[in-house]
């Protein structure tokens, strides 16, 4: 599925807080590379540094050194203007409060990313019911996000992060607030997405289900990356996990 | 040499009629509040045009007014006022500050900072103008009554209403410019917020 280009790189890539005047390094020289077509999981503890991450590849915060370039495109270098078109067309975002606009319906919700690119109206609707079809809520489509389950309300999100064809999906803890049926069906519907429509998608997650679907997982304590497994070693794990299950 | 060939397009849009759209809905979903933040404005604006309608009368009536009452007119008017737009701001601090969550993800969907601003100004001004006019009908509508009963309905006749009219358009636009002043910063703070620091916030 993924190809040898590119999608994301992060070079000596560190974050650091101000925490009651005490620097806290949150990132420490994270090097990632990430292919076009991935599905790469970024697990870690809490505090590990994983959220920091994802802000910094999705152009939602600034590294305090190094450098993050999408589609070899610097983010540093971007305006805000720049920026914003960045974060409207070449990535899409999903929460792990799925974070939809409470007074807009879900149709509403999965078109505003269109609005904001300037997709004529009809265009833009005939999007959002096609995308709201593909994650299965194609009876919600008028139904605001608080007459929607926790479930339903992440679908509208993955919707959402879709409606603009972005290169990559960025989630931070998509499943931190589901269940473990309805975190599975998230899970299934994102893979089903990578593989599908060749969406990139990197989560940052600490639920061991996404083992099961990545192509890579990058591992993150104290804000370093301690280690990436590939497909071929989660196989093996996925495997005796499932051993000790049953 | 890769970065000639992947240049990022700036973002231009800006959905006015979205952002108008939203701001209606945020008053309608928030009504109860949106009223006491309204009704703070529309009771200066109402105070400022019983004072306007008074003056009106008084003139019609070539009643002499002493300099020290007309001053102490104005400062209270002024107090008014003062107090109505310390009232709107703080109401949209919290009306901002509630919603930092919802401003960091239309920033993350692709949300100017320019958007943020007009949104929140465009909620402030729909409830400054309205609450305004209202204020204004209402002051001078108790204050005609009032004159009417007290000193005789052909007072009224005697009435400059073209002066009248266009003192009581100026409290209009007075309560605009001084809801405009309450809402921009607030709405700027909100919208300069890294997403990243907008979205962490806990309420």
């Amino acid at each position: 599925m993924a190809s040898n280009e590119y999608v994301v790189r992060t070079k000596d890539l560190s974050k650091e807080f101000m925490l009651g005047g005490v620097p806290l390094r949150a990132l420490d020289n994270v090097q990632l590379d990430i292919r076009r077509g991935e599905y790469v999981s970024i697990m870690g503890p809490s505090g590990s540094g994983k959220s920091t991450l994802f802000n910094m590849i999705g152009g939602l915060d600034k590294p305090t050194h190094g450098t993050v370039f999408i589609n070899d495109v610097d983010m540093a270098q971007l305006d805000a203007q720049e920026l914003a078109y960045l974060r409207c067309r070449t990535i899409g975002y999903i929460f792990q409060t799925f974070n939809l606009i409470p007074v807009m319906t879900a149709l509403e919700n999965v078109t505003l990313p269109t609005v904001f690119a300037g997709v004529p109206t009809d265009e833009g609707i005939e999007r959002g019911i096609e995308l709201l079809n593909i994650v299965g809520l194609g009876e919600r489509l008028h139904h605001k996000p608080s007459e929607l389950s926790g479930g339903q309300q992440q679908r509208v999100a993955i919707a959402r992060s879709l409606a603009n064809n972005p290169a990559i999906i960025l989630a931070d803890e998509p499943t931190g607030n589901l269940d473990l049926k309805t975190g599975k069906e998230i899970i299934t519907l994102l893979k089903k997405l990578n593989q599908e429509q060749g969406v990139t998608i990197i989560s940052a997650t600490h639920d061991l289900k996404m083992l099961d679907v990545s192509d890579r997982v990058v591992w993150i304590r104290d804000g370093r990356i301690e280690r990436i497994e590939e497909r071929a070693d989660l196989d093996i794990k996925v495997g005796e996990m499932e051993g000790v299950e049953s | 040499m890769q970065e000639q060939q992947h240049r990022i397009e700036r973002q231009v849009h800006l959905p006015l009629s979205k952002a108008f759209e939203i701001a209606l809905r945020n008053i309608r979903i928030r009504f109860g509040r949106s009223m006491i933040t309204a009704s703070g404005i529309l009771l200066g604006i109402a105070f400022l045009a019983t004072v306007i309608t008074q003056i009106a009368a008084q003139d019609a009536l070539n009643i002499e007014v002493t300099q020290e009452l007309r001053m102490r007119n104005i400062w209270l008017v002024t107090l008014a006022l003062l107090m109505s737009t310390i009232g709107i701001t703080n109401s949209m601090l919290m009306a901002v500050t509630e919603r930092f969550k919802e401003i960091g993800t239309m920033k993350c969907l692709g949300a100017l900072d320019r958007f943020v601003v007009t949104m929140f100004i465009l909620e402030g001004m729909l409830m400054g103008v309205i609450a305004s006019v209202l204020g204004a009908v209402l002051g001078a509508g108790v204050q005609l009554l009032a004159i009417g009963f007290g000193q005789g309905w052909s007072v009224l006749g005697k009435l400059d209403w073209g002066l009248l009219s266009a003192r009581l358009g100026m409290c209009i636009v007075l309560g605009g410019a001084l809801t405009f002043l309450a809402t921009i910063a607030p709405a700027y703070r909100a919208a300069k917020m890294p997403p990243a620091a907008a979205l962490r916030v806990e309420i």
